[in-house]
């Protein structure tokens, strides 16, 4: 299923915080329909990769390719007008809105362009709202209730249809199940099922082996701010992968490069 | 409802207590209305003799008396939709009343501001579009302020209360501006503020809700991080808005000086104070992200009716004031009331 096509490529990238190394010459290869974990220990440098991919972060140095063409992006709506959708930690949903005009924010359809002024086209938000959370299989009650009114799992959703909505090109999603009960879970992992049933390639940040076996292709472990291991979900098993998140194994690489 | 919950196979729905939740403020403020406006009736046959509702010329007195008020109310609600105030209307209806009544004077006036210029006798387009540019001006002035330097609205537009009274001070030394053309007091005459107000009212209430600056300006007040992380520009949107306010408190200014037929520099003295609390009333909350121009437009009778039923009552006009400054603090405790409650529930 997975085409040869490499979708996004990162080469020596790096962040520095101050003499803080978060993360440290990070090679890394995703391809077309490939679902991907990222796992770690926490301060491992996850998050921090994820932000110098989607421009919330300036990296330090290093070199970023996605879909073919070296990026570098000033900050995450260039990311996302490139192609690559993120589902923020901290869900950036608007309480107050419906879920349509959360899908739409800042990129609401228009019946007549009138500047900042220009009319929307509420029913077409509707309607694509519609499909596509018919697509991820997202299941809310009532569309034009507020997100203030939902549950947690269901915020969730709306944030993840949201990315699934607008993204062809590449999905990350930084702990989505991290605040979720269990059927809540099922339902956002059942999303991650359908965006790989359609070849949406993904990134999923996560702290939930389990979850990372059942999902995904690939599993790059980082550790202290370098990618420590590069496994075929197939391949390994949990005491593998908690081997190389704990420094068990891979730590003869690390004190040899040292030496 | 209940059968869209059941339909979903995840049990994640929201308890059936919820449900009971979704009654817009809109619609307490408009129970609220018919309330007081019963009291009134009540009272009016016990101590009056004679009905308070029915009473045309009453009415229309009413509504005219918060009309222009109103007007500054549907920019103060946009501002505070934004999460957001604004202090400085007030200051800017008297500043734009002297300074747009100054280019509307008539040349028969031999101490008109602008008589040596010959700056008189102007049409009566030339103080408009000078009036809603000084409202443009202050307002703008408060949108960089807080949008770039972000100073808290609070103080920005402070800053501009204080100033704008300063310049309407200034312009003339003190000296009321009167005499205006035909033209332009017509502006104020009759029920010409009742009928700039309902164009205004109805104009923005489109706006919000069948725009992207009204997806925007609600998207701000609720998650403003959100919305720039959705793309939006935060900080030119927040210019967009106090400069409409702005321009609403400016054409206020033009519609008192037209109505009075003279401009002096007190005028709009604590109109920012009545038309927050306008907003207030009607269900705008002062975190942000939720209200309506019909919620003010409520809260706007609910004054009307106050003032005008104390009027009626023969109480004094001080007691107006006390129980203003009551129900003002009634409609913020509401408010974060409710927000405690969305607290708790999330």
């Amino acid at each position: 299923m997975a085409s040869n096509k490499i979708i996004l490529k990162t080469e020596g990238l790096t962040k520095h915080y101050g003499g803080v190394h978060a993360l440290e010459d990070a090679n890394f290869e995703l391809r077309d329909g490939e679902h991907i974990a990222v796992v770690g220990d926490n301060g491992a440098g996850k998050s921090t990769f994820v932000r110098q991919i989607t421009g919330v972060e300036q990296r330090t140095r290093g070199k970023v390719w996605f879909d073919g063409e070296e990026v570098n992006f000033n900050g995450p709506i260039e990311a996302r007008e490139a192609g690559i959708e993120t589902v923020f930690q901290n869900l950036a949903l608007a309480d107050d809105l419906d879920v349509p005009s959360n899908l739409f924010l800042g990129r609401e359809k228009i019946l007549v362009n009138l500047g900042p002024f220009s009319i929307l086209d509420r029913r077409g938000m509707l309607e694509a709202t519609e499909a596509g959370l018919k697509r991820t299989a997202v299941k809310i009650p009532n569309l034009s209730s507020t997100i203030r009114h939902m549950s947690g799992g269901q915020r969730q959703c709306v944030a993840i249809a949201r990315s699934a909505t607008f993204a062809s090109k590449l999905i990350i999603m930084d702990e989505p199940t991290a605040a979720l009960g269990v059927q809540e879970t099922a339902q956002v992992e059942n999303i991650i099922r359908s965006l790989k049933a359609q070849g949406v390639p993904l990134i999923l940040v996560s702290h939930n082996l389990r979850q990372v076996f059942d999902l995904v292709d690939r599993i790059v472990v980082f550790r202290r701010g370098r990618i420590a291991a590069n496994l075929n979900a197939s391949e390994v098993d949990g005491n593998d992968v908690v081997a190389y998140i704990t420094g068990v194994k891979g730590a003869e690489d690390e004190s040899m490069a040292v030496a | 409802m209940a059968e869209a919950t059941t339909k979903t196979s995840i049990a994640t729905q929201m308890p059936p207590k919820a449900q009971k939740r979704h009654r817009p403020a809109e619609l307490n403020a408009l129970v609220g209305l018919v309330g007081i406006a019963l009291v009134f009736e009540i009272l009016g046959w016990i101590f009056q003799g004679q009905s308070f509702l029915v009473n045309t010329q009453r009415l229309s007195i009413m509504v005219l008396q918060v009309s222009v008020i109103g007007i500054i109310a549907v920019g103060v609600t946009q501002v505070i939709i934004t999460g957001g105030i604004d202090l400085s209307s007030g200051s800017v209806v008297g500043a734009t009343a002297m300074i747009a009544m100054s280019f509307a004077q008539v040349s028969t006036y031999p101490r008109a501001v602008f008589i040596e210029q010959g700056w008189v006798d102007l049409p009566v387009i030339v103080p408009i579009i000078v009036g809603l540019a000084c409202g443009l001006l202050a307002g703008l002035i408060n949108g960089l302020l807080i949008a770039y330097t972000k100073i808290p609205p609070f103080i920005a537009t402070l800053g501009m209360m204080v100033t704008a009274r300063g310049i309407a001070k200034w312009y003339t030394k003190g000296q009321p501006v009167s005499f205006p053309t035909e033209d332009f007091a017509a502006i104020g005459q009759g029920m010409m503020p009742v009928v700039i107000f309902l164009v205004i009212a109805v104009l923005f209430y489109l706006i919000l809700k069948y725009t992207v600056y009204g997806k925007h300006t609600y998207a701000i007040g609720s998650n403003q991080d959100a919305a720039r992380m959705s793309g939006i520009n935060v900080e030119r949107h927040l210019v967009l808005v106090y400069s409409i306010a702005g321009v609403l408190a400016g054409l206020a200014g033009m519609v008192v000086a037209a109505r009075g037929l003279t401009a002096q520099s007190g005028m709009g003295l604590m109109y920012e104070l009545d038309a927050i609390a306008m907003a207030v009333i009607g269900g705008v909350s002062l975190s942000g992200g939720r209200g309506s121009i019909i919620g003010t437009a409520i809260g706007m009778l609910i004054f009307g009716v106050i003032i005008s039923g104390f009027t009626f009552l023969r109480l004094d006009a001080y007691y107006q004031e006390m129980i203003k400054g009551a129900i003002i603090v009634t409609a913020v405790v509401v408010d974060v009331w409710r927000q405690k409650r969305r607290a708790l529930e999330a």
